[in-house]
């Protein structure tokens, strides 16, 4: 079996995830922060690591400014619902996925507006596009950092620049990129990063966060939930300070067990490195591809405009029936179908049918890569 | 030897102030905060009374939000 499907989750996990998640289980077990007890304790030491991983592999100062989340998506629903006020304006791009578009939708129908800034037809964005856009009330700008559909690199770190010279929040979507590629939120100008646990950091399902820059004062940020947090117990109103105010109720501290070792495995090998060996694969498979006849890829063809998950479709097939038999036929798992992205297939051409998706990741191989290619070539031949 | 507790915000700070201080050679334990100070965390460091201004600016210096710290009279201990 080839598992290419990883731009929707990783798969298989580092080793040491699954055992850092069992140890959890079998030796520390307790709720973090609540009690005075060791369980207590050694699982919050856990969860304070974790955020302390994470500030070194975006470099972020203060770990506080790391809060926990289910996803990327609460992530992203947190930054937009917590700091957006009637009448702000937010500029985002055609690429999004829906994590960002659907609870930008839902709150233009409450009176913020939204202007979506078209990409091209391989996802690339201008820069200069998104500064025309801004106006007096213009509050945030909300990229995502790569397209789950076609891979493309958005420009960030310039759109980013953009946003601190008109003082805008920037919001930037690295479910795809974070793990897979490097960012630094100092460099990058990122007043939130909303990422999730279970792609590129290879931590279990469950698991994402959020960083809140510290241009973002954090008593003026609504969380979207209220609860314990094991601090100020005897007050009944929602503390003011990072994480607590974003962190109610007993989290997935199982899953963040996962998390951290999914972390420690990334900065152990170097997001670079990984970045490097990530794209030597996708642009070998993209090579192969491209001897075919009647395919047809979206995307940027250059390498150091992407991260390794590219769409494709065949003429003649639809994007389901070549998903299908690429699995019964040849054992390759990939996605097909729309991703969660509708705007971004109206922006490549591929709406409503979609694209059949190879997300490649670290775990995968040349031979992989081969075998892949052997198959694509059968199923085209036929 | 009196002993006295620092108490911090939350849990997160206890515990990077416990990475910080055992860093520095200082040696500290967390327990449970004494019910008789008041407090917004479960959790506090006990440290030696003799320490509390060199651990206190230390703390301080490392960007680490100090709730208040206090004598624990021999009963509390």
């Amino acid at each position: 079996m080839i598992y290419f499907d990883h731009a929707a989750t990783s798969w298989p996990k580092p080793p040491q995830v699954k055992e850092a998640m069992n140890r959890f289980m079998e030796e520390i077990g307790g709720n973090p922060g609540r009690s005075g007890h060791a369980l207590s304790i050694e699982a919050a030491r856990i969860i304070y690591e974790a955020r302390e991983a994470l500030s070194i592999l975006f470099h972020v100062r203060d770990s506080s400014r790391i809060v926990f989340t289910l996803n990327a998506t609460e992530s992203i629903n947190l930054a937009l619902k917590g700091l957006l006020k009637y009448k702000d304006h937010v500029i985002t791009s055609s690429m999004e996925h829906n994590s960002v578009m659907r609870p930008l939708r839902d709150l233009e129908k409450r009176g913020i507006e939204l202007t979506v800034v078209p990409c091209f037809e391989d996802g690339t964005l201008n820069p200069g596009e998104v500064e025309k856009e801004i106006k007096t009330n213009t509050r945030m700008i909300v990229l995502n950092h790569a397209s789950n559909v076609t891979g493309t690199l958005l420009p960030i770190r310039e759109v980013g620049r953009i946003s601190r010279e008109y003082d805008l929040l920037f919001l930037v979507d690295a479910a795809q990129t974070a793990g897979a590629y490097p960012i630094d939120v100092e460099r990058d100008n990122i007043d939130l990063l909303a990422f999730t646990g279970h792609k590129s950091l290879y931590g279990p399902q469950g698991t994402g966060g959020l960083v809140i820059g510290e241009r973002i004062q954090e008593k003026e940020m609504n969380p979207l939930k209220q609860g314990g947090t094991g601090s100020r117990s005897e007050f009944e109103e929602q503390p003011d300070f990072l994480p607590d105010r974003f962190e109610s109720g007993t989290p997935n501290s199982v899953g963040i067990a996962g998390l951290l070792a999914g972390i420690r495995f990334v900065l152990d090998q170097g997001v670079e490195k990984i970045h490097q060996y990530e794209i030597s694969l996708i642009e070998k498979l993209m090579r192969g591809l491209r001897e075919f006849p009647k395919i047809r890829f979206y995307g940027p063809g250059n390498g150091s405009e992407r991260i390794s998950t590219v769409s494709f479709n065949i003429e003649g097939l639809s994007p389901s029936d070549v998903a299908l038999r690429l699995e019964k036929e040849f054992g390759i798992l990939c996605r097909s179908g729309l991703h969660c992205a509708p705007s971004a297939h109206r922006t490549i051409g591929t709406f409503p049918e979609g694209t059949v998706r190879f997300g490649l990741s670290y775990f995968n191989s040349e031979e992989h890569v081969d075998q892949a290619l052997q198959g694509m070539s059968r199923l085209i031949q036929k | 030897m009196s002993q006295g507790v620092i108490l911090f915000p939350s849990i997160h700070f206890v515990l990077k102030a416990e990475k910080l201080v055992k860093g520095k050679g200082f040696s500290v334990d967390l327990i449970p905060v004494p019910r008789q100070l008041s407090s917004d965390c479960g959790v506090c460091m006990l440290i030696d009374w003799e320490q509390k201004d060199s651990l206190s600016t230390f703390l301080e210096g490392s960007g680490v939000k100090i709730e208040g710290v206090h004598p624990l009279q021999e009963e509390d201990g």
